[in-house]
């Protein structure tokens, strides 16, 4: 039984390399490539439109390690971006008009920047998202954070894969879903989830090698099982399909589910799901301010197109107005089915 | 080593096609529609389909319904609550035929 509670890289395994991750996805191993098969479903390549959101990565940093983890978060990890990358990065918010800030991690709130990115985004009028765990509300280091979330305003986007206490402790670890749970209580006693301004959404992640379901469907689900066990109250659900990337790509090999999964969502692919993809109308920076196309390429190693500027000093959203977009097997997992996004089903 | 059942085989099911394809698509038409949203959820569907699937002891079937029962958002709960339908039915089944049994006796015996 291999020990996951510590990161790949903490372990020492060979996943924590995102060049060996690479070499595993691009395999010639029969399964067509991600250009390939837009190609042969009459797509032109991916390139990128209009900017809406600039998603932010402030780090490695985590108080989980879950198994699921594309970024390899953990408390034994310490990258995180410094100050001076948050105030450039603010610079480059203010000379364009990108009017969402996604803020992530990691456990996004444990970076010292984070609540100087939440007021300087508000401050030039942007709204804001936080990828918060919920637990991470829980710590004595962060007993004001509610407080300090709810006058900004941010909107929460928050992780818990399942509505009974198994499939979440098996995800995220023993304990989560109960500090979850109290979380959310305190979440709702501040105003969130409440069909207002503070708006509440939770994330959905398949405990496993499957799709997500229909995102109506199981935000139905959420909604009366939360209301009826825990008198806890939610604004939506998004399903985010699980990315063979990273610790999810350790559990789909070790657990002999690699193929299976490959299969799966290429089997799934969706055309329709290409048009609305995330990485066309946004950009990520990473903790040390590398840009890249989406979080995953972030994780990957997969540099953004080099005439956009490969660093947010470099930023000026007319260079990223039509940018190729960099792609790989891992794409699939974005077109597969209803299609996923930071955002949820994305048809 | 050789076996009846291969789990690669379940791939291979659209093989069928090949010696009557217009039976073959009539037949997916047909099952397609079956699985649809209706008077009963696609999740209800997959539910019982995974419950038939341990009746009549499909192990393609019973990989599939999982699988698909997972993917409309069901969990274990619910999935072991329809296969005690399936076996509830399956055990009343011979225990109802045990009232031919008792009838054949009566009719028998002195």
């Amino acid at each position: 039984m291999v020990n996951t509670a510590f990161s790949l890289l903490r372990r020492g395994s060979l996943l924590a390399s995102a060049e060996h991750q690479r070499s595993i996805l691009e395999k010639p191993n029969g399964f067509p490539m991600f250009d390939e098969r837009l190609k042969t479903s009459g797509l032109p390549p991916l390139t990128a439109t209009s900017m809406k959101v600039l998603q932010i990565n402030v780090g490695k940093l985590c108080n989980q390690t879950c198994r699921h983890c594309h970024v390899d978060a953990s408390p034994d990890r310490r990258e995180v971006m410094s100050r001076e990358t948050a105030e450039i990065c603010m610079r480059a918010l203010a000379a364009s008009d990108i009017p969402i800030v996604d803020i992530t991690g990691g456990a996004p709130e444990l970076n010292p920047s984070f609540r100087y990115l939440v007021e300087e985004s508000k401050r030039l009028g942007r709204h804001v998202m936080d990828r918060c765990n919920l637990t991470v509300l829980n710590l004595a280091s962060q007993r004001d954070l509610i407080e300090f979330l709810a006058a900004h305003e941010v909107e929460i986007v928050a992780s818990l894969p399942y509505y009974q206490p198994h499939q979440t402790d098996a995800q995220r670890g023993e304990g989560v879903f109960e500090s979850s749970i109290q979380a959310l209580h305190k979440l709702n006693e501040a105003g969130y989830g409440k069909g207002g301004k503070l708006k509440l959404t939770l994330v959905y992640n398949p405990v496993g090698a499957f799709l997500p379901p229909r995102q109506a469907s199981i935000e139905a689900d959420f909604k009366r099982a939360l209301k009826r066990q825990h008198d806890i109250d939610i604004d939506g659900v998004y399903t985010i399909t699980n990315m063979p990337i990273s610790r999810f790509l350790e559990f789909l090999l070790d657990s002999g589910n690699y193929d299976s999964y490959m299969h799966k969502i290429i089997g799934a692919y969706n055309p329709h799901a290409v048009e609305s993809v995330m990485c066309r109308t946004m950009v990520s920076v990473g903790w040390d301010g590398t840009l890249y196309d989406c979080d995953y390429n972030q994780m990957l190693e997969l540099p953004i197109e080099e005439r956009a500027g490969r660093n947010i000093k470099d930023f000026t959203p007319e260079r990223h107005q039509g940018r190729v977009i960099m792609t790989g097997r891992h794409c699939f997992g974005c077109t597969a089915g209803q299609g996923s996004s930071c955002g949820g089903e994305t048809i | 080593m050789q076996t009846y059942y291969d789990p690669d085989d379940l791939a291979h099911f659209s093989d069928m096609k090949e010696g009557s394809p217009v039976l073959w698509e009539k037949y997916m038409a047909y099952y397609s529609a079956v699985f649809e949203e209706g008077a009963l959820s696609e999740r209800e569907k997959s539910l019982i389909a995974l419950a038939v699937a341990t009746a009549v002891q499909c192990p393609y079937c019973i990989d599939a319904y999982t699988q698909a029962s997972l993917e409309k958002g069901s969990n274990l709960e619910q999935m072991t609550e329809a296969i005690h339908v399936a076996n509830a039915i399956r055990g009343g089944a011979s225990l109802m035929h045990g009232v031919q049994m008792k009838n054949r006796l009566a009719k028998v015996s002195m």
